[in-house]
């Protein structure tokens, strides 16, 4: 599985994206998710405030019950940021 | 059609290519610059951070969304990454119509929604430091606008 990593998630985490062989007992995004917590600390720090990370699964948006498997491409990162204070006129 | 690059763009040259059909009557255009002020603070430069591949991927759904609800005869969408000055151009959206209204609608509907949903993230230089922008409430609103609006 390629997990991607976007913004200050990847700044926190220290790589921007790695391969891993999703483990069997992790089904879900969510789960995908509280196994990344404990990989290390940044992840950890990163994944502390999960209101303030969204998730794509495959390219598409995607929420914490999404199934997983391991040909999945998974990425995590802030929400989007298009208008505030500087550019787009917004 | 989409574009995603790192170079700037010439306005008038791609204007004049959409406006060449001859079925054209109207063609309406936004372009986003990067700002130099918020408020009374002094903004540097910014760097544009996006996920290549679901950028391309998103943009797209929108054009397919547009040209759903509006009669456009062409539509472009231009959105750069990377760093960028105050002043610089950061995104341009040219919808072709054969009338006025199709064409302001669709440019209004593809800014606000490109604004929310392609992956896109800035980090301003502020002063000594760097910070990242926050989601903004008043963007996922004016997409909102929009799905309330459903033809």
């Amino acid at each position: 599985m390629k997990l991607l990593y976007f913004a200050w998630l990847k700044q926190k985490i220290g790589i921007g994206e790695e391969d891993i062989t999703l483990p069997e007992d992790v089904a879900t995004l969510g789960a995908l998710v509280e196994w990344l917590k404990r990989r290390g600390p940044g992840y950890g720090e990163a994944l502390a405030d999960l209101s303030v990370v969204r998730f794509a699964v495959n390219q598409d948006f995607a929420g914490l019950d999404q199934a997983l498997s391991d040909d999945d491409e998974v990425a995590l990162f802030p929400p989007i940021t298009g208008g505030r204070r500087q550019g787009g006129g917004g | 059609m989409i574009r995603v690059q790192r170079e700037d763009f010439d306005v008038g040259a791609e204007m004049a290519a959409l406006g060449a059909a001859g079925e054209v009557g109207a063609l309406a255009s936004f372009v986003g610059l990067v700002r130099g002020r918020d408020g009374d603070a002094q903004i540097g430069a910014m760097t544009l951070e996006h996920y290549p591949g679901m950028t391309e991927k998103k943009l797209a759904e929108i054009e397919a969304e547009a040209r759903r609800r509006w009669a456009l005869e062409d539509c472009l969408i231009i959105h750069r990454y990377g760093r960028l000055e105050p002043g610089e151009r950061i995104v341009m959206v040219i919808t072709a119509a054969s009338h006025r209204q199709a064409a302001l609608e669709a440019c209004a509907f593809l800014i606000d929604w490109l604004k929310t949903s392609a992956p896109f993230w800035k980090l301003e230089e502020r002063g000594a430091g760097e910070e990242w922008v926050e989601a903004r409430a008043a963007d996922d609103r004016a997409a909102d606008k929009w799905a309330a609006a459903k033809k």
